[in-house]
């Protein structure tokens, strides 16, 4: 393993303590716990917004605490969800007494936390509300599984129901718009290379040099299959296909697009994928209002990528185009 | 028979000692179906309660004991784990709540109220390939051990027994729950990390008691 790090079992709290160190203005720690908060936390007047997973998806999720999208962060050990007490201080520390909507990635340990989270803190008398996002289209969903897991797709649920509370809506108001995001985003993604988490110390899988996993989640963990290596416009229609015919997205559809970097993939490549992924959308006569290319949700030093798309009503438009400010994303 | 309250402590110790062990054998097994961190985690959460035991009261009951064990579980371990673990320990010190000495009816009480409140916690079942492929088996082959006037020592043998056959039928099911649900038919092979450390468990208790 090779990695920049000090000690395997320290690199969540030392990387908290360099983005405390490189945003002051933006963030601050509660004390005794790993919950990232806006400065100004809790906002008057202002439904709080929650959200948390494993650490290593960074700038996911506390780079996107700030103005117009989310009030705390979680982050919890590298890949292994946040734990209660984590999200209990974190929905104390927001509650301005307008409630807390707690965004949560659908993964059996995140909702199971985040579930008794929940009920700690409405025995305090908190007004709390969930919404779990589920955007993977790779997993099927069957009543027999957890479901689809949530992967980039949740930036733009923190996005637009950051963007709704901050216009001073209801907790009622502001579930409406991310479950309405919810219903509209689907993404699928794909890896060329493993990922190490630090305290493993060696890849949680394997793949040939001329392997691919289609599919793969955001915790290293495999996808739906493996196949050999293609071009990439090759790679993209096969996701195309499955995160169009899922919605499915039509004609005359308007949407966001977000090319996902897992963490070790160059710009470069970023951008031949939405090369291919704009050309497409044109063929399939669905206009792109937006486009996000970079690092939203990683996976450690993965390299592959994701694509999700987000069908846009005037609402939705309004919204991602409201002002956000934040560490890694910023709406001007 | 009755177990004291320092049985209980060694019990607990001896679950450490073995998830420390087992650390990287538990770890292996999650990072072929899930994501490679259930050693860690679990060995993580209890070394946390090994120094939150050195802490509490000298007066406290078993009830109490179990309940710190399973908050303490919540607030380290993380992921599926610490919820259903902590869960599962929280509600076995309610059910021996007060209690400084367990019979063998308490053990049946632990096991059933830990086992509830992992199905409850995760909504799973027997089947799923869960930790619940384990613990359900060894519930049942312990309660009817003593129902038919087997002694606790022996009744726990069998226990194991059962959790071990549970432990190993996990690798020829797919899973329904957790992430390695995601893999589907993909899962069938490899052995559950958590029916093998819910395995590991029963296994401590019942070499502590074998040994009393």
């Amino acid at each position: 393993m090779k990695k920049l790090i000090n000690n395997p079992e320290s690199v969540v709290k030392e990387m908290i303590e360099g983005l405390l160190a490189a945003h002051p203005n933006y963030l601050r720690k509660l004390e005794n716990i790993n919950v990232i908060v806006r400065k100004d936390a809790p906002v008057e007047g202002k439904v709080g917004l929650v959200s948390g997973g494993g650490s290593g998806h960074e700038p996911a999720h506390a780079g996107y605490v700030g103005y117009g999208m989310l009030d705390a962060a979680c982050p919890g050990e590298v890949f292994t969800s946040p734990t209660p007490d984590q999200m209990y201080e974190a929905i104390k520390a927001v509650n301005s007494g307008k409630g807390v909507l707690l965004i949560i990635k659908n993964y059996t340990g995140d909702v199971m936390n985040f579930e008794m989270a929940r009920e700690m803190a409405q025995a305090e008398g908190i007004e709390v509300d969930q919404v779990i996002v589920n955007d993977d289209v790779a997993v099927e969903n069957s009543t027999w599984t957890q479901g689809r897991r949530g992967i980039a797709g949740t930036v733009f649920v923190h996005k637009i129901a950051g963007a709704k509370a901050q216009e001073g809506a209801s907790l009622k108001e502001v579930k409406r718009v991310a479950e309405k995001v919810i219903a509209n985003v689907r993404s699928m993604g794909m890896a060329l290379t493993p990922c190490t988490v630090p305290a493993a110390g060696k890849p949680s899988f394997t793949l040939q040099e001329d392997e691919m996993e289609i599919g793969i989640g955001i915790h290293g963990e495999p996808g739906t299959h493996r196949e050999k290596i293609k071009h990439v416009d090759e790679i993209v229609e096969h996701l195309m296909d499955k995160i169009i015919n899922d919605l499915p997205y039509k004609s005359g559809d308007e949407v966001a697009v977000m090319i996902n970097g897992m963490g070790g993939t160059p710009l470069m490549e970023l951008y031949i994928a939405n090369r291919k992924v704009a050309e497409i959308l044109k063929e399939k006569d669905i206009k792109v209002y937006k486009t996000y290319v970079g690092e939203f949700m990683t996976s450690l030093e993965m390299s592959g990528f994701s694509i999700t798309l987000l069908k846009l009503d005037e609402e939705l438009k309004a919204l991602l185009d409201a002002k956000a400010d934040t560490p890694a994303f910023k709406q001007l | 028979m009755v177990i004291t309250k320092e049985d209980v402590l060694k019990v607990i110790d001896k679950i450490v000692e073995v998830i420390r062990e087992n650390k990287e054998y538990l770890t292996e097994l999650d990072s072929a179906i899930g994501d490679a961190d259930h050693g860690i985690n679990m060995d993580r959460g209890f070394e946390a309660v090994k120094q939150k035991l050195a802490t509490i009261p000298e007066n406290s009951d078993i009830g109490t004991i179990l309940k710190t064990v399973g908050m303490t579980l919540v607030s380290t371990v993380g992921g599926a784990s610490g919820p259903l673990y902590g869960t599962a320990f929280m509600r076995a010190g309610q059910a021996v709540q007060g209690k400084t000495e367990l019979t063998e009816e308490d053990v049946v009480k632990i096991f059933e109220a830990a086992l509830q409140g992992i199905k409850d916690r995760g909504k799973a079942q027997a089947g799923d390939k869960t930790m619940i492929d384990s613990i359900e088996p060894a519930y049942k082959a312990l309660k009817e051990s003593l129902e038919n006037n087997i002694a606790l020592p022996e009744a726990l043998k069998r226990a194991v027994n059962a959790a071990k056959e549970g432990m190993e039928y996990t690798k020829n099911i797919s899973a329904r729950k957790g992430r390695a649900s995601y893999l589907g038919e993909r899962s069938i092979g490899h052995i559950d990390p958590g029916a093998t450390s819910s395995y590991l468990m029963i296994k401590a208790l019942a070499d502590v008691i074998n040994l009393l």
